[in-house]
């Protein structure tokens, strides 16, 4: 028993938490920039059909497996997550610099702007996602575009809520009345005291819209209204694979719909390894 | 210099208490006023209207007859707040805290008891009464003509109350710094003070 907890607290020392943190860090970038170039350079690949070797189980050659089509599933599950994770970050990037600039405005432009932008984020919170989302998708025409500004336009509510109540909430800190007393101009204090306090929050917010993003665009996909049935997104591999799952196919849903869980997963410990690493108190670790 | 409060009204809100009525109040530089008064009073109020964090209703504040706003962006009546953790940015190391005040002389930081190792740590990692000496020193730059000390060394140990006194003491009659001490210690007050005024009398 004690020889174990022995060993236990030897471990923890070797690799401390902000070392272990930086791991995991650096294996989900490496994952994900894999999925992205591999993305990139399998795009005909994905496409080929090859009737002589169609609905073959995960085997060495093919570790996915292919479909009664003859495609290649590792090929394509490559190329559908790396359109998966591009939409991702071009969502999350559009509505997180938009949360950022309305939370920024409501906190500081008066009470006016204030209640405007409040009302606004209401009435965006108060409709269904899924409803609006499929609303602009088939508004800006299905394709890229329509998905990644139905996300974008869906994701920006709470992140420009939770910016406009720190910026409030910081306003009134003692520390920066103080600041100000000392005779310390607007842009010292906001470079200062407002942004090292501000961006971990909003770098993490905007990171963790990623997975949102991604599962919002397969699900949109897969419902029909996304993207075109050419493109190997996840939500259509998935969509297809349902009428061949009866028949005994399983490779054919399960392992995209892994990689997508992995993908998800490797973004949320991404936010969430930054969100520790920026935290002062860990900053001893 | 002169630190005058005259004639001042004040209430938070517009339906709230009147928490100060037609108060006036004298201070010298060379002087130390002791403010006595129970809980509820506005000892608080009073020295954030002093030091310009609020406006009063009516009256006025003024520094050798002029108001504060004279003065530029660098306030001369600084205020030591009660709560050293709430005074001071959490992310900040404190040698960027100190930085912040109008250059504070290393002299001043070493005879406060400001240890070099604590210059690179952050507020969570000390004290209370470590943190209220970095609120201290940071108040006591350059260009600082009058100091407020509400309640500032309630939650401290009697030995470092001792050396935090002398020290603000010392430094005080030596620059010519006026100050208005706020507590609840009457002890406290007789030592420190030249003169105590009773708001309750007022």
């Amino acid at each position: 028993m004690t020889k174990n907890t022995k060993k236990g607290t030897f471990m923890i020392k070797k690799w401390n938490r902000r070392q272990r943190l930086v791991l995991w860090l650096v294996l989900s970038l490496i994952f994900l920039a894999a999925v992205c170039i591999g993305g990139m350079f399998c795009g005909d690949a994905a496409r080929e059909t090859d009737f002589a070797r169609k609905n073959i189980a995960p085997c060495l050659k093919y570790p996915f497996g292919t479909d009664w089509l003859g495609r290649d599933m590792f090929t394509r599950t490559v190329k559908g997550l790396s359109i998966s994770i591009i939409i991702g970050i071009s969502a999350a990037a559009f509505s997180a610099v938009m949360a950022f600039i309305l939370g920024v405005l409501s906190a500081t432009m008066g009470k006016a702007v204030d209640t405007v932008i409040t009302w606004f984020i209401d009435l965006v919170m108060g409709i269904p996602h899924m409803l609006l989302l499929i609303l602009i998708c088939v508004a800006c025409g299905r394709g890229l575009k329509g998905v990644i500004l139905g996300v974008a336009l869906t994701h920006w509510t709470s992140l420009a809520r939770l910016i406009r109540g720190e910026v409030l909430q910081l306003k009134e800190q003692q520390y920066i009345k103080m600041a100000r007393k000392l005779g310390k101009s607007n842009f010292y204090i906001a470079m200062k005291h407002m942004v090292p306090h501000l961006f971990p929050q909003f770098l993490v917010g905007l990171i963790l819209l990623f997975p949102h993003a991604i599962l919002h665009e397969s699900s949109i996909t897969f419902l029909g209204f996304g993207l075109s049935n050419e493109q190997p997104a996840i939500g259509i591999i998935l969509s297809e694979a349902m009428k061949y799952l009866i028949t005994g196919k399983w490779w054919l849903a399960l392992f995209p719909g892994l990689m997508l869980v992995l993908t998800v997963v490797c973004f949320y410990t991404v936010g969430e390894g930054i969100r520790k690493l920026v935290d002062p108190a860990s900053a001893h670790e | 210099m002169i630190l005058e409060a005259r004639n001042i009204s004040f209430r938070y809100g517009e339906k709230s208490r009147e928490i100060l009525k037609d108060f006036s109040l004298k201070a010298e530089s060379t002087e130390r006023v002791g403010l006595v008064a129970p809980s509820g009073f506005g000892k608080t109020t009073l020295c954030k209207i002093l030091s310009g964090y609020e406006k009063p209703d009516s009256g006025q504040v003024l520094l050798d007859g002029k108001p504060l706003d004279f003065y530029g962006s660098y306030c001369p009546v600084q205020l030591i707040w009660q709560h050293p953790e709430q005074a001071i940015n959490p992310r900040l190391r404190m040698k960027s805290v100190l930085e912040e005040g109008d250059n504070v002389s290393p002299d001043l930081i070493k005879r406060l008891g400001i240890e070099a190792d604590w210059m690179n740590r952050f507020p969570a990692e000390l004290s209370g009464g470590e943190m209220q000496r970095f609120c201290i020193a940071r108040a006591l730059g350059q260009r600082t003509q009058f100091l407020l000390a509400d309640e500032i060394s309630t939650m401290l140990d009697l030995i470092t109350q001792s050396q935090i006194w002398h020290f603000l003491m010392d430094e005080t009659e030596k620059r010519k710094i006026g100050m208005i001490v706020v507590s609840h210690s009457p002890e406290l007050l007789e030592k420190v003070c030249t003169r105590i005024v009773d708001l309750q009398k007022e």
